[in-house]
């Protein structure tokens, strides 16, 4: 547009508007068309405070490094240490968390299985029970105990070496899932209990406790039918983390695995991932301070996930007091999924390589969040896991460069005082004082 | 038959022997005794055994059980036989809340009233209750039977999928999608043996039988509420 009039006249500039931005333009037409709201997998996609706006200080004259490729910095960490008679051993903080047999495809979770089995670490079973392809390929599996309990049985209890009693996830916490009839294939039905084809709901909250003092009971019983055997983790949503981390361990964790909102989800309305809970740093070091308050950190151990990508978010999340980090959407990702190689199928369904959320559809082009016969043939589980264990070892190569920037020998020594914020919310949400500054919001003592 | 003290013993102890029965055990009686209300009672079981609970049990009493038969010679606490796969438990008294919770086979049999929820998401058991049951009960019901002698609260079989439900008296409410269906032959043919089963000597002809509209099976923007 020319920017003067015919006559001559300069003419004001068209502005759009920040609040009624194009895409909440076509949102609001694409819900006057339709009459329903938006679900889709994934997690937030709204810029929040994150690990980027923490960055590491090195040592220099206060503090000794040590050598880069040489001086041995640990990676292992040990979960479950609390009441369990066999905690897992891990090579590396950096565990798979839970996605379902459903969400996924079969050949999906065994390369889930296989890259961490390499790896060193553990994988998670999700909602939808235990299949024979990812115990078979993990040597460290967690079984999820949901509130749908699909696919639960007391076989594979005793078969998984830890259990995570779900009580919410970051995508939507407080909310339950729903697995669409496209994607309910009659293995995945048969394991379900319910009809082929039909929506399956997964409740919100789980069917036989309320609340703390009923989970207690529940953990007892868990532990009673496993023998006190393996750890119980307990997940929570990034929801009020210092409370629902002081009540999981008051109900018996061994672990307490915190969710925050750019954790993903296989579908739930949009709605909810981008406006409900908390984004993960704002969590870190609340469940942080509900151990401390409690003396148990270290003893239970924290869990962090929703949104870690590299090995530098891994050192972060080590650093706000988190003992290991779960990854699920970076995990699909260094599997396939969401690989410009398929753009020209993504076009196809309207949307393009990175953006691709639409999982529950199940027409996932790189046949990782699909149970369709044709697009699971693409995937291949072996490749699988050889890239996801790939990308592993670079996420734990990439973090032991850090602490060993910052001096460390073991990944767990990292500490708070290794870190400053570029921005004042991250520095408020961290308890990481402001880049150039001894000081972040709410410090105590200074009056702010 | 063995002989169990609870209060003397301790539950690990009561768990951990009788989680040691093979199915080829020649120990296939147990009597528990000074049960005192405690909570995870012969959870986990999987032996062709009988366990008698001489007393009152708390929550999850007979959780997960396979094979083995477990009587509650007074009443149980939340969650008795919840995902129960197979066997049977039977409750003298009356059951607290979630009786039968996720169940997904077997028999558990109510003789007193079971309280709110009973049946929630129960995904293939058996579920007889001599009396009544609370509200909610068979929310989200997937799978298998649950049959009220006396009546039902409020919002029965709320959410169900494919489970049966056989009421003998009253309804307070029916949940979403929930509906009276007709009750045919092969509907009274179950029920009879479910009645014997239970040990119930009502007719099957007394009865009404509800199940799913099968109008939410489907993700509609009318369904939400």
């Amino acid at each position: 547009m020319k920017d003067v009039k015919s006559n001559g006249i300069p003419r004001t500039t068209p502005i759009q508007s920040a609040t009624f931005s194009q895409s909440i333009n076509a949102e609001i037409r694409r819900a006057a068309a339709t009459g329903i709201y938006d679900i889709r997998g994934g997690g937030a996609k709204r810029k929040v405070p994150h690990f980027d706006d923490l960055l590491f200080l090195g040592a220099s004259i206060s503090r000794y490094p040590l050598e880069g490729y040489r001086e041995k910095c640990e990676t292992s960490v040990t979960l479950g240490t609390r009441h369990a008679e066999n905690p897992i051993e891990l090579d590396i903080p950096i565990t798979i968390a839970g996605m379902s047999f459903g969400a996924l495809s079969g050949p999906a979770k065994e390369a889930l299985g296989r890259g961490a089995t390499l790896a060193g670490t553990s994988t998670t079973t999700g909602d939808g029970g235990m299949t024979q392809e990812e115990r078979g390929h993990s040597n460290k599996l967690v079984y999820q105990y949901l509130p749908s309990r699909y696919g639960m049985n007391p076989d594979d209890l005793r078969k998984a070496d830890a259990i995570e009693v779900v009580v919410g996830q970051g995508a939507k916490p407080g909310g339950g899932g729903m697995l669409l009839g496209q994607k309910i294939s009659d293995r995945v039905a048969e394991m379900r209990n319910l009809p082929k084809g039909i929506d399956q709901r997964s409740a919100c909250r789980h069917p036989d406790w309320t609340g703390p003092d009923d989970l207690e009971i529940k953990i007892l019983e868990l532990r009673e039918i496993t023998s006190w055997k393996v750890p119980i983790y307990i997940k929570v949503g990034g929801a009020r983390p210092y409370f629902d981390t002081t009540l999981a361990v008051k109900a018996g964790a061994d672990v307490v695995v915190l969710d925050g909102m750019q954790g993903g989800t296989a579908a739930t309305q949009d709605v909810f991932i981008e406006h409900v809970g908390q984004p993960i740093l704002a969590c870190i070091r609340e469940a942080v301070r509900a151990l401390q308050d409690l003396g148990m950190h270290r003893e239970v151990q924290l869990v962090v996930s929703g949104g870690v990508r590299t090995g530098a978010d891994v050192a972060k999340c080590m650093a706000l007091g988190a003992d290991a980090v779960a990854i699920g959407t970076a995990a699909l990702i260094a599997l396939g999924d969401n690989d410009p190689r398929w753009e020209d199928e993504y076009q196809k369904l309207g949307t393009t390589a990175g953006a691709y959320d639409d999982w529950h559809e199940g027409n996932d082009p790189a046949g990782i969040t699909t149970q369709d016969p044709d697009l699971m043939a693409r995937f291949d589980p072996i490749e699988g896991g050889r890239r996801l264990n790939n990308y592993l070892k670079v996420m734990t190569l990439e973090a032991q460069t850090i602490a060993r920037a910052c001096g460390k020998n073991h990944l767990h020594n990292l500490e708070p005082e290794d870190l400053c914020a570029l921005t004042m919310e991250a520095a408020a949400m961290a308890r990481i004082p402001l880049a150039g500054t001894d000081w972040y919001p709410g410090k105590p003592g200074t009056g702010y | 038959m063995q002989t169990f003290d609870l209060e003397a013993e301790g539950l690990r102890a009561l768990n951990s022997a009788l989680h040691a029965q093979a199915s080829t055990t020649n120990q296939t009686v147990w009597d528990v005794v000074n049960p005192k209300g405690s909570h995870a009672i012969a959870v986990g079981l999987d032996a062709p055994i009988e366990v008698n609970v001489k007393g009152s049990t708390g929550y999850y009493c007979a959780g997960m059980n396979k094979q083995a038969t477990v009587h509650v010679h007074g009443s149980a606490g939340p969650g008795v036989a919840e995902n129960m796969m197979s066997g049977t438990v039977v409750i003298e008294g009356d059951a607290s809340q979630y009786a039968g919770a996720t169940g997904h086979g077997g028999t558990l049999i109510i003789k007193g009233n079971a309280s709110s929820r009973c049946g929630i998401s129960m995904k293939g058991i058996d579920i007889v209750v001599h009396g009544n049951v609370g509200h909610m009960s068979a929310f989200m019901a997937q799978s298998g039977n649950l049959v009220v002698c006396g009546d039902a609260g409020d919002a029965l079989g709320d959410s169900i999928y494919e489970a049966r439900l056989f009421v003998r008296g009253s309804v307070k409410s029916l949940g979403a999608d929930c509906i009276e269906k007709e009750m045919r032959p092969e509907h009274l043919e179950i029920l009879a043996d479910l009645l014997e089963r239970g040990g119930c000597d009502a007719k099957p002809e007394e009865f009404k039988r509800y199940g799913s509209a099968r109008t939410l099976y489907n993700f509609n923007i009318d369904n939400a509420y």
